[in-house]
């Protein structure tokens, strides 16, 4: 399985890096959501997909075939990371498109008169 | 007071300078000046008797102990010799600014601090011990002589010199210092006196000429050896006591000191001995060659100063072969050491002189072009005078100092073509025509310079003031300079004995015991020896070439002037290929820069990988293959899939959303409810803000397209899946600890009562991290605010709106 998932992950990230680099700022910002499932799944996959038990104790017994807690516990807190990161982005393309008119991000640029 | 401190005397009055410029006004800032060149020449020359018995006077300021880098202040011959030239020039020239510089026009405060600090420097240049003093010393001195070149900053060509002069001697300097750090490290010491005495050790070490070589580049950039010299003439645009001082008498001495110094270290190596005699000598020929063609009176003394020490350099070499021959006491080479210390000697009396002088004729007429100068004899009898005795010591002639050196310096090279150490022979024939071409050419500019300016029609016409004879005050310090110039020609043995023999026993310390045991005398006639008619020759040709000056000075025309063109080019290559490179690759679009990011990232990962052997797959360990992963698996590529094809962002952001909720179904299957569940909710939340950013996007970007395919981004991106899948196989599959987890399963229940072992994770074991992961929201939900409620910019002048 976790063959599998390495080549699943691979295609995210390779899709991810695609839209990055894109002339449109929305579709970067999609890439930046593919991006981070890629390392979520990747941090799952890596502690190992083994587990038969969620890791919640049921009875209070300590030995079960449990999934892995720790990389459920890094990847919960890197979901809520990078939603608050997605969000402020987010916020950020809608005020450019506001006030700058675009989302190309070639016009983006500054140039010698206008930086 | 012990000597260190005398060093630094001179930077202590500095502090004082601009005080007494700004209370005093009736008085000019220098006579307070003046008195401490003039103590420290005192103090330094009862310290003659000293030396003269061939001992030592060492006296330590600690500054890092603990790192072996002390001040220590080490007076023999050789230092008390350069000492006693830097203060006593020093207060002549100290003396001839106070007439040149008028006080109420110039900023004399700078002038004096920035001469004192020079001063400082050059003092602790030749008594330093201490290799990274020395340095210290060097760099300021640099420093120092930059800001004094740059004295009348509104002129363009003062900064320009100030500039290259700073440029060169600082690449020297820091070349210097490297070769200084590998002494450091082969003798383990910065003294220079310990290095000394390992000679024999540091010689076998392969670092050895490397740190010669560094330690050259250092010697003659400052000492303006070619093809470094070429900053010397610039820095003219200083005014002429600066010139007098800095750019003759004493800075440009500090590369032929360290050369001096660190001979006994260096001899023994084949390479010191060809680079120092060889470079010198060919300055020697190249700067007489061309004072000739100069037509500003300081500009020829600039390149005469080149040629001479260039003289006072190939000596040097030639007296380290002292090292290396049997029976050195009776052979000519350690004569070519003394010969050189000699020459420093004279050379400062009449160069400084002879600036001084020309100084004076700027001063008094208004200009330093030689084609409108002329016929100032009958008007400045003694300006006259002075300038002739430096000419014609400058020449070679006698009754003059220059005459006693330059026989000496013919002696040293006659010398050097029966030497066949270093597969030396058939060139040494070719050093003596260089040698004595050098001196005829010497002698021409010499008398091109006196004559030109002195004899001839006057010009009342083209000078700007009406020529005068100067001042008394102006004259005099020339004068003294002149003085010495004659009576080092009629007791040359009393200077000898004083000043040059304990100089030359700190250069060949194996030699003698005592300065006493040195048994050369200056004698003016030798005979009808090869010198005599080499002389004679000299005066004969360059008498010849002198009288048809103007006949063949056009040839000088023909020649480009190419070295300057060539510091020119490189500073312009360099300027503008670095604006190029910039330009070129700061595109100021995000996209090359991630272009770069990721390539670095692709070449580096998979790069590594490849090196180290690293890509392994275990198929061992793996899990099974379940069916609805499979399906999952299957919708989650599909989506992703459509995202990349879609058409329209709306179908992106769906299919986006699709991604999210397979990758909480995938959360699902492999046991993880409480990440299923924020995921799900999260990628509610995150949809509907896409909506919303899709729902404002502006009017002109509506019209939608599919993105067009580009094959360099294609293919960067499949370097980075492959990149990311093959790192994934390979640390899976090289797993080297099992995982901690059993502890948190084991203890969960029993520390932490509870059972829910992730959220267990979250707000106890690892609580620190949820902490600060609520700050983060926290400071995303304020800055999302702040975005939406400030409109500074609003008040500007709206710029970005295109």
């Amino acid at each position: 399985m976790e063959i599998i998932m390495a080549f699943v992950i691979g295609f995210l990230f390779m899709a991810a890096t695609y839209l990055f680099l894109t002339k449109s700022l929305l579709r970067v910002i999609i890439g930046t959501g593919l991006i981070s499932h890629g390392a979520h799944l990747l941090i799952l996959t890596m502690g190992g997909l083994g587990g038969k038990i969620p890791p919640v104790l049921t009875n209070g017994a300590a030995n079960g075939d449990y999934a892995d807690p720790l990389p459920q516990a890094l990847i919960l807190t890197a979901i809520v990371i990078s939603f608050g990161v997605t969000a402020f982005i987010l916020v950020l393309a809608y005020r450019a498109y506001q006030e700058l008119g675009t989302d190309n991000m070639d016009m983006l640029k500054g140039d010698d008169n206008n930086e | 007071m012990s000597p260190v401190f005398l060093i630094f005397v001179p930077m202590l009055a500095a502090i004082l300078v601009p005080f007494l410029f700004k209370k005093i006004k009736n008085m000019h800032t220098g006579w307070f000046v003046l008195a401490i060149p003039l103590a420290l020449f005192i103090v330094y020359a009862s310290f003659v008797p000293v030396t003269m018995k061939g001992e030592f006077i060492v006296s330590e300021l600690q500054w890092i102990p603990s790192l072996g880098i002390n001040f220590i202040s080490y007076i023999d011959g050789l230092s008390l010799l350069f000492s006693l030239l830097i203060t006593g020039i020093g207060s002549l020239v100290v003396l001839y600014s106070i007439y040149y510089l008028d006080k109420n026009r110039e900023s004399l405060h700078n002038f004096y601090v920035f001469l004192l600090m020079f001063m400082t420097a050059m003092l602790g240049v030749v008594q330093s011990e201490n290799l990274i003093a020395l340095y210290l010393f060097w760099e300021l001195t640099s420093i120092s002589s930059f800001l004094l070149i740059g004295y009348w900053f509104t002129r363009d060509r003062s900064r320009f010199g100030a500039l290259k002069s700073m440029l060169i001697t600082v690449f020297g300097g820091l070349l210097m210092l490297g070769g200084f750090i590998l002494l450091g490290i082969m003798g383990h010491t910065f003294s220079i006196r310990e290095l000394i005495g390992q000679t024999p050790e540091l010689a076998s070490n392969p670092l050895f000429i490397l740190a010669l070589v560094l330690v050259l580049f250092g010697a003659f950039t400052k000492s303006a050896q070619f093809p470094f010299y070429i900053w010397l003439p610039d820095a003219m645009e200083a005014p002429t006591p600066v010139s007098a001082y800095l750019h003759s008498a004493t800075m440009v001495k500090a590369g032929l000191y360290l050369v001096a110094r660190l001979t006994p270290i260096f001899a023994v190596s084949s390479t010191w001995i060809w680079l120092v005699t060889g470079i010198g000598l060919f300055t020697l020929f190249w700067g007489s060659l061309f004072a000739a063609k100069q037509k500003d009176l300081k500009a020829i003394l600039a390149f005469s100063t080149v040629s001479q020490l260039g003289l006072i350099m190939s000596l040097l070499g030639a007296g380290s072969i002292a090292y290396h021959v049997d029976n050195a006491a009776n052979s000519v080479f350690k004569f070519a050491a003394f010969a050189a210390i000699f020459h420093l000697i004279n050379h400062a009396t009449f160069k400084g002189s002879l600036f001084m002088i020309a100084g004076i004729v700027d001063h008094e007429t208004g200009t330093r072009d030689i084609r409108k100068l002329g016929g100032l004899m009958s008007i400045m009898p003694v300006s006259f005078t002075i300038a002739l005795i430096g000419s014609f010591s400058m020449a070679g002639l006698p009754p003059f100092n220059g005459f006693l050196s330059k026989e000496m310096f013919l002696t040293a090279i006659l010398a050097l073509s029966d030497f066949n150490l270093f597969s030396f022979d058939g060139l040494g024939s070719l050093f003596i025509v260089f040698a004595w071409v050098a001196s005829v050419f010497t002698f021409v500019y010499s008398f091109y310079f006196l004559f030109h300016t002195f004899a001839g029609k006057h010009k009342p016409e083209e000078l700007p003031k009406q020529a005068h004879e100067a001042p008394f005050g102006m004259l005099l310090p020339a004068g003294i300079l002149g003085l010495f110039v004659i009576m080092i020609f009629f007791i040359p043995n009393v200077v000898g004995n004083a000043f040059i023999k304990p100089a030359v026993a700190a250069i060949q310390p194996f030699l003698y015991q005592t300065p006493s045991d040195i048994d050369i005398t200056i004698s003016a006639w030798h005979g009808f020896n090869t010198e005599f008619f080499m002389t004679v020759g000299i005066f004969l040709l360059g008498g010849l070439l002198f009288w048809t000056l103007e006949k063949w000075r056009k040839a000088y025309d023909l020649v480009p002037n190419s070295l300057n063109s060539l510091y020119d080019g490189m500073r312009y290559m360099s300027e503008t290929g670095a604006n190029r490179f910039s330009n070129w690759y700061m595109t100021g679009y995000i996209r090359t820069y991630l272009i770069y990011i990721f390539t670095f990232l692709i070449a580096a990962v998979t790069g590594t990988l490849l090196l180290k052997n690293a890509f392994v797959i275990d198929f061992e360990s793996v899990s099974s293959i379940s069916i609805y992963t499979i399906i999952v698996i299957v919708i989650l590529i599909a989506a992703t899939t459509a995202i990349l094809f879609a058409r329209s962002r709306l179908t992106a952001i769906i299919s986006l959303g699709a991604v999210g909720f397979s990758v909480a179904l995938l959360f699902v299957i492999f046991k993880a409810p409480d990440l299923a569940l924020t995921q799900l909710v999260i990628e509610t939340v995150s949809v509907a803000l896409f909506l919303l950013a899709f729902y404002h996007l502006p009017e002109i970007s509506r019209n939608e397209v599919r993105m067009r395919f580009r094959l360099r981004n294609a293919l960067i991106a499949f370097g980075v899946g492959v990149t990311v899948t093959l790192v994934a196989l390979a640390s899976f599959a090289q797993k080297a600890f099992p995982s901690i987890s059993e502890f948190y399963k084991e203890t969960v229940e029993t520390e932490a009562g509870g059972g829910n072992i992730v959220n267990v994770i979250l707000v106890d074991y690892r609580g620190f991290d949820t902490l600060f992961e609520i700050t983060v929201l926290a400071i995303a939900g304020i800055g999302i605010y702040g975005m939406i409620k400030l409109r500074l910019s609003r008040k500007e002048n709206k710029l970005e709106n295109k």
